[in-house]
């Protein structure tokens, strides 16, 4: 037999079995599954190299002096070709469960879900639709003085009227508002008609802090004044509203009501669902009216000439019937595991 | 206001159903709350004649007996009565039936003798409290028929929700008016309960005081009882009430006192008059004098309380002391007893405001002093008080000897001018003039037409009907709002926009949102105050009445909260007004925004089993995009405090308007540290827009989003050069220092600096610590050279070496 030719000392050849010998370790790895063990892997990765890398590594010294450092570049770069495709057979692998089945059942990496309270979620559903029918968004002050919150309202000095907002007094003639309503009359004086604003904000009642009850909770005030407005508009506007918010088959009514800064004064009631098994019933969903004269003269524009609508209503207790909350309390308490029940 | 419908008719004799009648008055006048149905737990009574009653073998107090209760069989039913007797006829419970006290009747042996059904006495049918025996009925029905065609408690009582604007509904000749209104069947002149006549013995009458035979009034005060009318009855005879007027009192849930005291409450809850029947003997010198108390004079009041009254209080006495509470409440001392026999009517006209001041002032709020306070109808005084004599005679025998009338009605208002052109521009809809008058009418409004417009006159009760939009609510509700069309029709555009801090808060929030916060709405209460917070004088909870100045003071309590439900990963947030107190102003008033992070910065993963705790770093983080969310376009940066874990938060150079930091919390061991981040987003003004009655009118600013748009900066297409240098700094040189050191000395091309790296330990000196940057250079037209990058890091390292004193850490 004849002896087989040394052909590793000629360079081309060097760098074509270093190239050759790159490919086949390639090929054998990334035609591996990725479920295969990495001892496996490298017993099976070392049986088809590590004779014939020894063998390159010999040849080097085997190799015409000028030859030597081209050879030993590509030595180089052969070995560090193996190793790179080893790693992407580990990483591969590793994206598959270490080794095992990947199981796609397993929970994802999640980050934590934030949360808007649910007070907020239905103030933001009413915004959106009223923001539909031409509505922007006003604040006002939570404390206030009298005459913002009263007088300027039309409420009579010394009357039972007042009686039935429970106020909680700062000073002689300060105090916490008891309704979003001053807010009509701050921004009539800021904003020349057309007036169209939505003023959702905190409000004070001196009440028991229960589960009916809160000494402090949101209100949503309404407010659009210009000339021509009748009661035709707030009628269909509020009704509009009821069926975007509770569904265009909702019925809905107005009945009469008082409130001293309205004048016809009302109330709409829906037809809902309160999810009590009790089915379909009328219930109070807000108070609304003509804007009084007085109030509109108290913000320093004609009466006469501008007429307005206005209504108001309470999304706390909105949302304790949309989520099925029974405590108010808890809408206060901020208990973690109330409010992620919330999560987006 | 509960309304009994059964007393209802008394007054508009409709045929309406009570659900009927509370639905219309619900639509057009009043909202009805509720109503409840009476007597039905009787329906299945039947009137029963016992036709046999014999003595029971086996017993010495019960009868055996016979009864015929219409089913055509003769019933054996064993009774305990003593009154039973043959022919008489009872209310009979057949077997079945389940008693109002939930016992079902069955056919059972009673001492060996068998009993199909029971006779019952008034107490086991729930109508009264009298057990001396079975309750014998006079009628002349045939046996079987129900019991409730025969005993009228079968009623319906309607809880209506009377506004403060409608004192006139505070009665059940008010509500019945507004029946008429609504369903035009026509009121009656006298309610068909009073039978008698108005007496019309002559009254003796004047200004100021009127002096009778029997009695003397005098009125004082003028302004706190413009009208005074006293009626002397003489030689009632108190007792019982009769059947109907009991009936009549206890239909809305009051209790049966005795005929003079149930008349008097008739005339209450009936005309909506208070009145007060005093024993004219008890009445010393036989007088009545409306005057201001003097020093030291107390009243011992009808519910045996002592009240001592302060000087000046308008009080109803006699010759010599207080004997009642104008409007209030009347005294024990006069009080109308058994052995009364001359009784003094009070019918009297007290003013509002007066009445409060007593009631607010005694602490005692009456139906009398409820309706005095919202107003009576002072037009027909006179009438109503012969109305009640006529009601005591006729339920307490007597005799109208003698009326005594001080003062006099008001006199009528001014007409207030309606114009139906503005009524169908202020509703949307013309209504005719003709059903305009119509309308108001039926209300009880005189009407007269002038061109095109209306006068209208309204009733002496309806004292909210001042204004020409007040007549157009009448109209509106009567013809019913349903009746207006369900069109949208166009608007303009409102002139104002979005609050800026409603813009701010939304971006804030969606922020805090995405980075895993849950959004709280807790009380803006605190414990944590001192002389100068902002305090409410009345609070009703003692333990925190003070307004916050902080959002974190509250998100912390509220993070106690949860850990003491074991609950510690906490990422809570706030947008609410904090309060600052300002000397004789209002409190400065600032929306903030809190948020806290507690406890695992990640949820827990397979992959992560116990992820690390939120630290410093995360609330600066946060803060940063919390702030960059408030301020847009705006520079914010991140004051450090020395040596401490605490950064205040300054947006273009102003500041600070907010703080990251350590929050104190009173936490268990396994809890984590928790920490908060507080940012004001602005100030809601609550300085006067302008003055009352005048306006500030401006054009409206809204800031543009085109002040602070990014620039867009071209892609860079040529390579970086990066260089890291790790440096050994001194722990009392900031890292910002020798940042803003490289930063200078840079040079033009110098494109980012990033701290990578912190490391102390072994090759590092104490005191000092090894920090690494990364410094990355661009040309914008080609390749730097490694020259040029090693020309730049000696460069550095000199100028470090030189002005702080740093050297590269040995590699």
């Amino acid at each position: 037999m004849l002896p087989i030719p040394n052909l590793l000392v000629i360079l081309s050849e060097y760098l074509a079995q270093a190239d050759a010998l790159a490919h086949e370790c390639r090929v054998l790895l990334d035609g591996l599954d990725p479920a295969t063990r990495l001892d496996v892997a490298k017993g099976q990765l070392n049986a088809l190299k590590d004779d014939r890398l020894a063998t390159l590594q010999g040849a080097l010294r085997s190799l015409p002096a000028e030859d030597r450092r081209a050879a030993g570049t590509a030595f180089n770069t052969l070995k560090t070709a193996i190793e790179s495709a080893l790693d992407a057979f580990a990483s591969r692998q590793a994206a598959n469960g270490d080794g095992r089945v990947f199981d796609g059942t397993m929970p994802a990496r999640r980050s934590w879900r934030g949360s808007l309270h649910p007070v907020t979620l239905v103030i933001d559903e009413i915004c959106e639709i009223f923001r539909e029918l031409g509505f922007t968004i006003a604040l006002g002050p939570e404390a206030e003085t009298e005459w913002y919150n009263f007088g300027a309202l039309n409420f009579p000095p010394d009357h039972p009227a007042m009686e039935l907002h429970d106020t909680l007094y700062l000073g002689e003639d300060t105090l916490l508002r008891t309704h979003t309503s001053p807010v009509q009359v701050r921004t009539l004086q800021r904003f020349a008609p057309p007036v169209r604003v939505l003023a959702p904000g905190q409000v004070y009642r001196r009440d028991f802090f229960d589960a009916t009850h809160a000494p402090a909770f949101m209100q949503l005030e309404g407010l659009a004044v210009d000339e021509g407005v009748s009661f035709v508009d707030l009628k269909a506007t509020l009704a509009e509203f009821a069926r975007r918010f509770y569904g265009a088959s909702r019925r809905v009514r107005f009945g009469p009501s008082y409130f001293p800064f309205v004048e016809p004064g009302a109330q709409m009631d829906v037809e809902v669902d309160l999810g009590d098994g009790k089915g379909l019933r009328w219930v109070e969903i807000l108070g609304c009216g003509m804007v009084h004269p007085n109030v509109i003269e108290a913000a320093g524009v004609d009466s006469e000439k501008y007429t307005g609508w206005a209504f108001g209503m309470g999304p706390a207790r909105i949302a304790m019937s949309r989520y099925g909350v029974n405590d108010i309390r808890v809408l206060y308490d901020s208990d973690v595991r109330f409010l992620e029940q919330f999560a987006r | 206001m509960i309304v009994s419908h059964e007393w209802l008719k008394q007054f508009v004799p409709h045929t309406h159903t009570a659900q009927e009648v509370g639905e219309a008055l619900s639509r057009h006048c009043v909202t009805l709350d509720n109503i409840e149905t009476l007597g039905a737990h009787l329906s299945s009574f039947v009137v029963a004649q016992v036709v046999e009653a014999g003595r029971h073998p086996n017993s010495d107090r019960l009868w055996v007996t016979k009864v015929d209760d219409g089913s055509g069989t003769l019933l054996d039913v064993v009774c305990g009565a003593p009154n039973v007797v043959a022919g008489h006829k009872y209310p009979f419970a057949r077997t079945g039936t389940v008693m109002p006290g939930g016992l079902k009747i069955e056919k059972r042996k009673i001492r060996g003798e068998t009993s199909n059904g029971m006779l019952c006495s008034a107490r086991e049918l729930g109508l009264g409290e009298e057990h001396d025996g079975i309750l014998t009925l006079e009628t002349e029905v045939a046996p079987g028929t129900p019991l409730l065609d025969v005993i009228q408690v079968a009623d319906a009582r309607l809880d209506l929700d009377v506004l403060p604007n409608r004192p006139d509904l505070l009665s059940h000749v008010g509500v019945a008016r507004e029946v008429s209104a609504v369903t035009g069947v026509p009121m009656k002149a006298i309610p068909a309960d009073i039978t008698s006549a108005a007496p019309s013995v002559s009254a003796h009458r004047g200004a100021e005081s009127a002096q009778g035979v029997h009695a003397a009034v005098t009125v004082a005060d003028a302004h706190a009882c413009p009208r005074y009318v006293a009626v002397v009855i003489k030689g009632v005879r108190v007792g019982a009430s009769p059947a109907w007027l009991k009936q009549r009192i206890e239909s809305i849930g009051a209790r049966s006192i005795s005929n003079v005291v149930d008349a008097t409450n008739y005339v209450l809850h009936g005309l909506g008059q208070p009145v007060h029947a005093f024993d004219l003997a008890k009445l010393a010198d036989r007088a009545i004098v409306v005057r201001a108390t003097r020093e030291g004079e107390s009243i011992v009041t009808l519910d045996g309380v002592e009240r001592t009254l302060a000087a000046g209080t308008v009080c109803i006495c006699d010759g010599t002391s207080p004997v009642a509470l104008a409007g209030v409440m009347g005294g024990l001392h006069s009080e109308v007893t058994d052995a009364t026999t001359d009784v003094l009517l009070e019918v009297a006209v007290f003013e509002p405001r007066f009445v409060r001041r007593v009631r607010k002032a005694v602490g005692l709020g009456t139906d009398a002093s409820y309706r005095f306070e919202r107003g009576i109808d002072g037009g027909n005084t006179e009438d109503v008080a012969r109305l009640a004599a006529a009601l005591i005679t006729q339920v307490a025998g007597g005799e109208v000897v003698e009326v005594l009338d001080v003062g006099a009605a008001p006199s009528e208002r001014a007409p207030v001018v309606l114009r139906p052109g503005r009524l169908a521009r202020l509703l949307g809809m013309t209504v005719a003039t003709g059903e305009i008058i119509r309308r108001l009418e039926s209300l009880g409004c005189r009407v007269t037409e002038v061109d095109d417009t209306l006068l209208v006159h309204a009733p002496s009760w309806r004292h909210d009907l001042l204004l020409e939009v007040d007549l157009i609510e009448e109209v509106a509700r009567l013809v019913g709002f349903d009746a207006l069309p369900d069109e949208l029709r166009p608007f303009r555009p409102g002139a104002a926009p979005d609050h800026p801090l409603h813009l701010a808060s939304r971006r804030v929030r969606d922020v805090l949102v995405g980075a895993g916060l849950a959004e709280t709405r807790p009380m803006p209460f605190t414990a944590n105050g001192n002389e100068q917070s902002p305090r409410v004088r009345n609070p009703l909870a003692e333990d925190e009445p003070y307004l916050r100045a902080s959002v974190l003071d509250t998100l912390a309590r509220r993070a106690e909260y949860n850990l003491s439900r074991m609950q510690g990963n906490l990422r809570l947030f706030e947008i609410g007004n904090v309060f600052t107190p300002r000397s004789g102003r209002l409190p400065l008033e600032q929306m903030r925004v809190g948020a806290l992070l507690m406890g695992a910065r990640r949820p827990p993963h397979f992959t992560e089993p116990n992820p690390p705790a939120f630290d410093a770093w995360d609330a600066k983080d946060l803060a940063e995009r919390v702030a960059a969310a408030a301020f847009p376009g705006r520079a914010c940066s991140f004051t450090a405090a020395p040596d401490a874990a605490a950064w205040d938060v300054v947006v273009d150079g102003v500041g600070p308007v907010g703080r990251v930091e350590a929050v104190s919390v009173d936490r268990p061991v396994w809890a984590s540290e928790a920490w908060g981040v507080e940012i004001t987003l602005g100030v809601l003004s609550s300085e006067d827009v302008a003055a009352p009655r005048a306006h500030a009118h401006a054009p409206a600013e809204r800031e543009s989003a085109a002040a602070h748009a990014v620039r867009f900066a071209p892609l860079p297409t040529t390579p970086a050069a990066e260089l890291d240098l790790a440096l050994l700094v001194p722990d009392t040189t900031p890292a910002a220092t020798v940042e803003a050191a490289l930063k200078a000395a840079g040079g033009d091309l110098l494109e980012r600096v990033q701290l990578f790296d912190e490391f102390r330990g072994a090759g590092v000196p104490g005191g000092m610590r090894s920090l690494a940057w990364r410094l990355t250079w661009r040309h914008p037209e080609r390749t730097l050279r490694d020259k040029e990058i090693e020309g730049r890091r000696a460069r550095l390292l000199d100028i470090l070496e030189k002005e702080l004193g740093i050297r590269p850490r040995a590699s």
